[in-house]
């Protein structure tokens, strides 16, 4: 669709989406007090003169306050896990969910998946709308999808083999612990399996990480990004350019902020990525500060689609922390960890306070098969890795080289930063 | 020609105790051993019977195991001949990166295991010079 058209359309679905907005208390009560002739909202630069909703309001707004049908129109609802406090609660009506799928199938489209195709979803069912977002638009597809769910190892490479399964959705930590766990069966992922397409996301992971991945299984692994309050996965999504991924206009209206001025960002700078919903009737959302940081081009893309695209997640604004007054995203870590072909594929972050002094530990694991016995060779490495550590987050960590898999793994999301600082 | 083991190990409690419980329950046995440690791990060597064998459990359990070639030396146990093995080496030009002995039989028997840049001539160095090289299978017959 061209630029302008697809403008045109944005515009008439947000003056939807505001109507739908003001059948909710939480946005009614806003724009009071704003106020704000909601009725004055038509583009993109009026919509930008609304103050944004975090998800502290969400929150607040529990349990029906961003609700915009009568709950009997509602099909379905999703949450967050609510594990910091009161969870928030996105409603579905039917035509909603019917855009969803729509939408998740048209990333699968894009990326090759086929009606032929075998997909074998291993991400969770339930209130997580990663597994459920993305079977439907598989299932529209007419891909044979198989509801496996996260966890249980041997299960899922029973099913990777015995199905022949094509294509699977999973997170990148777990797919990189899953080829692990392969080969520990004896089996090669590259010549046992028939994977061709491996849809990962639900965790910001870097381009090394990517390329470990299609390296352990020989197949192609488009980066997905999503979050439940903007229905979840499918927001947007790698083309096979795999430069960066379009982000769906037609479903919502995008915008990258500085976080802490909320002043919009230029092309190519890093900022908060900001989302408007417009094609969902439900549960309208302004101005979303979702908290991923990331950054935007306006390039065109060879694929010929025009929607912009936003770089992979640089990392959360809530996951940075703080050491030794440097601010340090955790990807940053782990783009120069998997950069070095000795590192293995785990690794953990430390903080820790000694003696009223910081100390971040980073751990590890080294790679058996390129082990030779000699010691000054590790102590090379280690001194490596901390110099190009050292270069990327501008501070000394301790660098600690561990035997391969003595670090917990994690079926479900990995945590890599332990912080035991006392505040 | 004599093998060696040399395996990854965090410098905590309970890793030599992890390797050689796997070695004993495989009925090998331990030659020599000895372990050096930089900044919180160390790399430890050891010359057992079956060194193919011990490489591979290792590995098999996940330990980071690599299996080399090494010089074992035969030697007096009396003073003088480490010298005189070093120095042999010292006047061709071979340097020793790494060693470490044990007697056979006191007063009698020793051996010297190295480990040197170019292993093929200070094999051909020591042979000239009238030493005596041991096998795997010589190491523990001896």
């Amino acid at each position: 669709m061209p630029q302008e058209e697809l403008a045109r359309l944005q515009e008439e679905r947000l003056r939807h989406t505001i109507s739908q907005a003001l059948k909710t208390p939480f946005y009614r009560q806003r724009f009071a007090q704003l106020k704000v002739d909601p009725g004055k909202i038509k583009t993109v630069k009026d919509l930008q003169r609304l103050p944004f909703t975090t998800k502290e309001d969400l929150r607040q707004g529990f349990p029906f306050d961003f609700l915009a049908v009568p709950l009997e129109e509602v099909v379905r609802l999703h949450s967050s896990s609510g594990t910091t406090g009161t969870p928030t609660v996105i409603y579905h009506t039917a035509q909603d969910l019917e855009r969803w799928t729509n939408q998740v199938a048209r990333c699968l489209y894009m990326v090759g998946v086929r009606k032929t195709d075998i997909f074998q979803n291993m991400m969770s069912y339930g209130l997580f709308t990663g597994g459920l977002g993305m079977h439907y638009g598989a299932e529209r597809l007419g891909a044979m999808t198989i509801p496996i769910g996260t966890g249980n190892s041997k299960r899922q490479i029973w099913f990777l083999q015995f199905f022949k399964t094509t294509v699977v959705h999973i997170l990148p930590s777990y797919a990189l612990l899953l080829a692990q766990l392969i080969k520990s069966e004896g089996l090669d992922p590259k010549r046992d399996l028939n994977l061709h397409i491996m849809l990962i996301g639900a965790e910001p992971h870097s381009e090394e990480t990517r390329k470990r991945i299609e390296e352990a299984f020989g197949a192609k692994a488009y980066n997905s990004y999503g979050l439940s309050e903007m229905n979840g996965p499918g927001v947007a999504f790698e083309c096979p350019y795999q430069n960066g991924m379009h982000l769906w206009e037609d479903y919502y209206i995008l915008e990258v902020v500085d976080p802490k001025t909320g002043e919009p960002c230029r092309e190519g700078e890093v900022g908060e990525i900001v989302l408007t919903t417009i094609y969902r009737d439900a549960t309208p959302i302004l101005r979303y500060r979702t908290r991923d940081l990331a950054s935007f081009t306006a390039e065109p893309c060879p694929c010929g689609r025009t929607h912009r695209r936003i770089s992979r997640i640089q990392g959360r604004s809530d996951d940075m922390f703080i050491f030794r007054g440097v601010n340090i995203f955790p990807i940053q870590i782990e783009k120069v960890l998997m950069n070095i072909p000795e590192v293995g594929n785990n690794y953990r972050i430390v903080l820790a306070r000694e003696d009223y002094r910081d100390i971040m530990r980073i751990e590890v694991e080294i790679k058996s098969e390129l082990f030779f016995g000699d010691l000054q060779k590790l102590e090379r490495l280690q001194e490596r890795i901390q110099a190009e550590l050292r270069s990327e987050i501008l501070v000394t960590p301790e660098v600690i080289l561990v035997e391969p898999g003595t670090l917990p793994t994690q079926e479900g999301k990995a945590q890599r930063v332990f912080d035991h600082r006392q505040m | 020609m004599a093998h060696q083991i040399s395996v990854f190990a965090e410098n905590k409690p309970g890793r030599i105790e992890k390797i050689t419980r796997i070695l004993a329950q495989e009925s090998i046995n331990i030659r020599a051993i000895t372990i050096s440690s930089a900044n919180g791990f160390g790399v430890i060597k050891i010359l057992v019977n079956n060194p193919q064998r011990a490489y591979e459990v290792l590995r098999t359990q996940g330990i980071p195991t690599y299996l080399q070639e090494v010089i074992a030396v035969v030697m007096e146990d009396k003073p003088g001949s480490l010298h005189s093995v070093a120095r042999v080496l010292a006047e061709n030009g071979v340097n020793i990166e790494d060693a470490y002995g044990f007697v056979v039989k006191s007063g009698e028997k020793a051996v010297l295991v190295i480990q040197v840049e170019n292993q093929p001539r200070a094999q051909s160095v020591l042979e000239r010079n009238g030493f005596q090289l041991l096998s795997d299978e010589e190491i523990y017959q001896s």
